[in-house]
């Protein structure tokens, strides 16, 4: 057994784990953090992508996967589930209809998020190459790349304005979901 | 899906990594990245009784620069590589084409070299660049160049209590260089990739260097394209092109035949020389 | 009724949870005292098993249980094909667990039970099995043949069927033999269809709970057919039906992948019940790769009689299907849902089409995205470019001269079925438009003037499809064995708000928003007030789940009746409360009204409230205003579309490169557009992939070669390129919402579109063919082994395409790459003819 102490979602957690427990098992199994998934066992399909921070301290996205729960000892770990449920990405998703099934999902905005992190205002290419890590059976893509454009530029005007109030609600009056 | 179990060090020192690798015999698996080495794991290809994890060695990060090169610890990402841009371009280009984003942000530069797939991109440039690996083990420190440090399909100078420190790139300032990859899919290995390099001395190439991924088990100079290109002008690239799979064994494999792969180089090593001399 | 939702954009509910991460995957469900199975599997694609030993498995730390087939033969029931598709047809007897014997790689021999899932898979590596190897059978054409090894030694054969259609015999058509003897063009093609993998990016999933309250079982699935399995639990386990509750929770992408019961759920009932307590199974990527049926695989013969001027005179199809080792629940019947459609569009006079299935020591095949369609929209898409090639007419123009004008709706078809509404005229026409046909064509001969090493192509798909599956008396005559009606209940709460109930199975299609959509409209509550609950067999008790694009046009429909009849009830009761005759009782704009009193009215909210109260209802009505429906369709629906594609093909390193993808649908009445929408890109995407992307291969041992994704490559976002679609939408005459269904549209358009591009592109160099996956390599082989065009007049039968043949490759001059005709236009009949 190694003993961990990883920060997922802004909580601290101690565990000891065997070492060859996968992140994404830790945060299934141990943590209950069951919004991210696993898709496939050789690092392909991204389902899993989470954001951990580096040894720097800055976040990035990584395939849960591939890493060992001991590998993220020390470090933050943030989840689909520990983006608030309105961030842009998420929203942008929402409107464009970015997802069906779902299952891609999570991996899917974190990976949006980790890109629109380093990259304020993506070509259409940057945004289909910078999401090649995460597959999608469903959804073809298109809309994806949509929300993704959507939300990058929703977050570069709230960025521009930082003393003003959050911005007025963009999405269409169509929202079929809960505030 | 889940790997068999194994022991875990994580040493802080270089001279602890050694100590138990040594240890541990021809049993354990050094942990860089992990990109490689986790879907091994948990397809249970290989059951290795102790995980050496490098991942707490200060020393095996950071790039610093040594005379006119650069000095790249062996724990760099492919991220921090595709970073350094026009400071080490052929290394950046190279690096940025390897995976995806996440995979960029935990393979690392010594995992990928030790690691040694046949179509890995980053031992291609460590060969068309000449670089020097410095390796530590029991004895202490050697360099080994990257042209003796490919041996075989997945097999390095490396012995199993050895270690990539950090690897020397020389400086190729002033150079063209271009990296240029086919593959089946984006996130795909290369199915054929081309390295090239070029000093332009009053409009003739004075000097080339020619690599290729994925054209034999380990990266190949095509010295043959390179002679041919000495002390000639760019139109001498389509000609000289056209010797590019000398020297090399390409595999059938599923991705392609050898004889596809044949072909590709050439046109790939000219659309690799064009884009340099023009870069 | 009003008609404010449907054909509104609206977002959808499921939504929320799916962002969040609040899921109910299968695998995310966890209850009380869970055990977890490994289940060792067939390294062999045929051997015997001498001998089981579980022993070393079962000292293993916590390990609860181990067994083999041999251990459960009397308990684990069968796994049932619900299509024999002839009379005699051979069906294999398939077990979960193998007993005596092991016929594809990966097939199951034996499971542990543990309490957690590390220690299970530890412990698979402590159980021995002696096997004996046998042959392998993997050539569909060397299994039919003399002499072949046997996949099923017991049967004596490996052919499991022959199947015929032939419209002189049918009486809707003419005699193809006949039209072979006058055809004035005769175009013969093999194509094959490659073995594809549904590749549902959830992982199948299986919790069984045993010991409930009433005894009765509980079984969490990953599936698409809840109902189905239910009632093929209770009919090969013994179990009785009403003790066995299945739920669909949350399920990740199924595209006929999930169609399916499965060895895994049998597995996980049998140990569940052996042991007594709850188990769970989740599949790994691997393990998925090698034991969730495979898609497509078939060899396509086919010849096409036509006349000088390109008007068709006889159709004839001859596939080879490989069926793999056993039959799934449709296995057999996959290939013969394309045989209504290998006339596609076009108005055929004669057709004869035959399918022989075949046995091999492979994977399972059964239903993949669109199910036998694709195959026959690929054959006779592909065709028809090759017919135009041949008597020197633009494609489009060939098109135009066989397909049914929009006037000559409903249109009964050589293959006999009656086709009811469509336009391919106006979907042809804005798709051009769409794609910038003529310009691209005007660069098209640009480049081919220059020599351009990037040469261009467009190809072409005009298709229709038969979904909406199906009539159940159809499918009794197919010998399929259920029905094809679905179910819907209504209940209007109380407080105003709508309960349905749908026998369909969503897997990512937003039925929870599409059915609100249709209730909302039909009933006249607000879309937030809809509640639809599905998936769950003790909630959702009766359906037909959801595959085959059908659950709008079917499920959808007796969603509208069960509407209709909740309207009708309630009208009683709201003349009763407007002081009205039920005669002068009307609803409009969501509410009823007093017909000339339109400002006094009462919602189906103020009805329901006056009936949960009950103290004053009119004589003989009974205080509910709840409603089921059952809908069984009389026919199939037939939407229809024209796709096209423009790519761009290196000539030297033979990579293709998408330029731009159009495509206009004919879905019928559009619930919800962005649904729709979705719904196109999807398929889309995998059509694409089938073009150029994908195929699942074997080594000559029968080992899986592409069996993770590493290796299957299905495309990232970096891959696709964007998709350009609109519609029209010529409402369905079948149904009462007049929607036709979209679900597998895409992909049976697509992968035709993709590679009549890249052909179309090649032409000049004398390229009729490549075979797919259209991969660089294999469009490079194309180029050299096509001989350089030569001015030769067209002859009349042209040979089968050989593309793919490396050994004659004329190698190209290095330097220059292949060679490139100078003129234009090919100069033999084989190029094509700008018009």
């Amino acid at each position: 057994m190694a003993n961990v102490s990883i920060s997922v979602d802004g909580t601290r957690y101690s565990d000891d784990v065997p070492p060859r427990t996968l992140l994404v098992h830790y945060l299934r199994d141990q943590l209950g953090k069951v919004g991210t998934v696993v898709g496939c066992d050789t690092g392909n399909c991204g389902a899993c992508t989470v954001l951990m921070t580096d040894p720097d301290g800055v976040a990035r996205s990584v395939k849960s996967c591939s890493v060992l729960a001991v590998q993220a000892d020390g470090r933050q770990v943030t989840t689909v589930e520990g983006l608030g449920g309105d961030h842009p990405v998420q929203r942008a998703f929402h409107e464009q209809h970015a997802l069906q099934c779902g299952f891609c999902t999570p991996g899917m905005v974190m990976a949006a998020v980790d890109l629109l992190s380093e990259v304020e205002d993506p070509t259409d290419t940057q945004i289909r190459e910078g999401l090649e890590g995460n597959l999608c059976r469903c959804t073809g893509y298109v809309n994806i790349a949509r929300a993704v454009k959507s939300a990058a530029a929703e977050m570069r005007s709230a960025a521009s304005v930082p003393e003003q109030a959050a911005p007025a609600e963009t999405a269409p009056a169509e929202s079929g979901v809960a505030a | 899906m889940i790997p068999a179990a194994f022991d875990y060090v994580r040493p802080t020192t270089v001279d602890e990594a050694v100590a138990a690798l040594a240890q541990a015999g021809d049993d354990a698996k050094v942990l860089a990245g992990g990109q490689s080495l986790l879907p091994v794991l948990r397809l249970r290809l290989a059951e290795p009784a102790v995980l050496v994890d490098l991942g707490n060695i200060g020393e095996l990060r950071g790039i610093r620069a040594d005379g006119d090169g650069l000095v790249i610890g062996a724990m760099t990402t492919h991220g921090e590589l595709a970073a350094l841009g026009e400071k080490a371009p052929l290394l950046a280009q190279a690096a940025e084409t390897v995976g995806d984003r996440q995979v960029r942000h935990r393979g690392t530069l010594g995992g990928s070299l030790s690691h040694a797939d046949p179509a890995g991109d980053l031992p291609t440039v460590a060969v068309a660049l000449d670089a020097q690996l410095v390796l530590a083990g029991p004895g202490g420190r050697r360099t080994v160049p990257a042209s003796e440090f490919f041996v075989d399909l997945f097999t390095t100078a490396l012995q199993s209590d050895e270690i990539v420190v950090e690897v020397r790139f020389p400086s190729l300032a002033g150079w063209g260089t271009h990296y240029t990859k086919v593959n089946r899919t984006a996130q795909a290995w290369a199915t054929v990739a081309v390295a090239a390099a070029v000093r332009r001395e009053n409009g003739t190439i004075a000097e080339a260097r020619v690599a290729l991924t994925n054209m034999g088990p380990t990266p190949v100079r095509a010295t043959a394209v390179e002679q041919a290109l000495a002390g000639q002008g760019p139109d001498a690239i389509e000609g000289a092109a056209a010797h590019a799979a000398e020297g090399a064994s390409p595999s059938d494999d599923s991705s392609a035949s050898a004889e596809y792969r044949t072909h590709l180089v050439k046109v790939l090593t000219r659309r690799a020389l064009t884009a340099a001399c023009a870069g | 009724m009003t008609t404010a939702e449907v054909g509104r954009a609206r977002l959808r509910k499921e939504d929320s949870r799916l962002l969040r991460g609040r899921t109910k995957w299968t695998d995310n469900i966890t209850v009380p005292g869970l055990l977890h199975l490994a289940i060792l599997r067939s390294p062999h694609a045929h051997a015997k098993i001498s001998r089981v030993d579980v022993s070393a498995a079962l000292d293993r730390p916590n390990v609860v249980a181990a067994f083999s087939g041999a251990d459960v033969a009397e308990t684990q029931g069968v796994l049932a094909c619900a299509w024999p598709v002839t009379e005699d047809i051979v069906l294999p007897t398939y077990t979960p667990l193998a007993v005596t014997e092991v016929r594809h790689v990966g097939e199951p021999v034996a499971v542990v039970v543990a309490r957690d899932r590390a220690s299970a898979v530890d412990a698979l590596e402590a159980i021995e099995v002696d096997y004996e190897t046998l042959p392998v059978v993997l050539d569909l054409e060397g299994a039919l043949a003399e002499g072949a090894d046997l996949v099923h030694a017991d049967k004596g054969t490996n052919k499991c069927y022959t199947w015929v259609f032939d419209s002189a015999v049918a009486g809707s058509g003419s005699d193809v033999a006949a039209a072979a003897g006058e055809a004035e063009v005769t175009i013969q093609r093999r194509y094959i269809q490659q073995r594809l993998i549904p590749s549902f990016m959830e992982p199948r999933s299986v919790i069984v709970e045993p010991g409930g309250p009433n005894g009765e079982t509980t079984v969490y699935s990953a599936t698409q057919i809840p109902h189905v399995m239910r009632f093929l639990l209770a009919a090969t386990t013994g179990t009785p039906e009403h003790k066995i509750r299945v739920i669909a929770p949350d399920v990740g992408g199924g595209f006929g992948g999930k169609l399916a019961v499965t060895p895994e759920e049998w597995i996980a009932f049998a140990a569940a019940h052996r042991v007594g307590r709850p188990v769970k199974f989740t599949e790994t990527r691997s393990e998925s790769m090698v034991s969730a049926h495979h898609g497509r695989d078939l060899i396509q013969d086919l010849t096409l009689y036509a006349r000088r001027d390109g008007t068709v005179t006889g159709l004839d199809v001859k596939l080879i299907a490989n069926m793999g080792a056993y039959l799934g629940i449709v296995t057999p019947g996959v290939p013969l849902l394309g045989a209504f459609m290998y006339n596609g569009i076009y108005k055929f006079p004669a057709y004869r089409f035959e399918c022989t299935g075949v046995f091999t020591n492979t994977t399972k095949t059964d239903a993949y995205r669109g199910a036998g369609r694709p195959e026959a929209t690929y054959a006779i898409e592909r065709i028809m470019d090759e017919l135009a090639a041949e008597v020197g007419l633009d494609p489009m123009e060939v098109r135009r001269r066989n397909w049914i004008s929009h006037e000559e709706f409903p249109f009964t078809t050589v293959a006999g079925l009656e086709y009811d509404s469509g336009n391919y005229e106006a979907a042809t026409d804005k798709a051009m438009s769409l794609l910038g046909y003529d310009e691209l064509r005007a660069e098209q001969e640009q480049r081919r003037s220059a020599g351009d090493k990037v040469q261009l192509g467009i190809g072409i798909s005009t298709y229709t499809e038969m979904c909406g599956l199906a009539p159940s008396r159809i499918l009794g005559a197919l010998r399929y064995g259920a029905g094809g009606w679905e179910s819907a209940s209504v209940r209007v709460l109380p407080t105003g708000k709508v309960e349905v109930v749908t026998g369909s199975s969503p897997h990512g299609q937003g039925h929870e928003t599409a059915w609100s959509q249709i209730v909302a409209d039909q009933l006249g509550v607000p879309f937030e007030d809809v509640e639809v609950l599905h998936g769950d067999t003790r909630t959702a008790v009766k359906g037909m789940d959801t595959y085959g694009s059908r659950s709008l046009s079917v499920g959808g429909v007796a969603l509208a009746m069960a509407c209709q009849k909740v309207r009708d009830k309630a009208a009683k009761v709201a003349a009763h409360m407007l002081e009205a005759s039920p005669d002068d009782i009307e609803f409009s704009d969501g509410a009823f009204r007093v017909r000339g009193t339109p400002d006094v009215t009462k919602s189906i909210a103020d009805v329901a409230l006056a009936v949960f109260a009950a103290h004053d209802l009119p004589d003989g009505i009974e205080p509910t205003l709840d409603s089921e429906a059952t809908f069984d369709p009389t026919t199939f629906s037939f939407p229809h579309g024209t796709h096209l594609c423009a790519v761009e093909v290196d000539t030297e390193t033979g990579e293709t490169a998408i330029r731009r993808y159009a495509c206009v649908d004919d879905v019928g009445t559009v619930i919800n557009p962005l649904i729709v929408e979705g719904q196109v890109h999807g398929g889309v995407a995998q059509g694409i992939a089938q073009a150029l992307y994908e195929e699942a291969r074997y080594d000559a041992d029968g080992n899986l070669l592409t069996a993770s994704f590493a290796d299957y490559t299905i495309p990232s976002a970096a891959d696709l390129p964007d998709i350009h679609s609109d519609r029209t939408e010529t409402p369905a005459t079948s149904n009462p919402l007049g929607v036709k269904g979209v679900g597998e549209a895409g992909t049976i358009a697509a992968t035709p579109a993709v590679v009549n591009a890249i052909v179309d592109a090649l032409r000049p160099f004398g390229v009729n063919d490549v075979p797919m996956p259209c991969t660089p390599e294999r469009v490079w082989r194309a180029i050299q082994a096509a001989a350089p065009t030569q001015a030769a007049a067209p002859t009349d039968t042209a040979a089968p395409a050989e593309a793919a043949a490396p050994a004659e490759a004329v190698a190209p001059t290095e330097a220059a790459g292949p060679a490139v005709p100078g003129s234009p236009h090919g100069v033999t009949g084989e190029g094509e003819v700008e018009q």
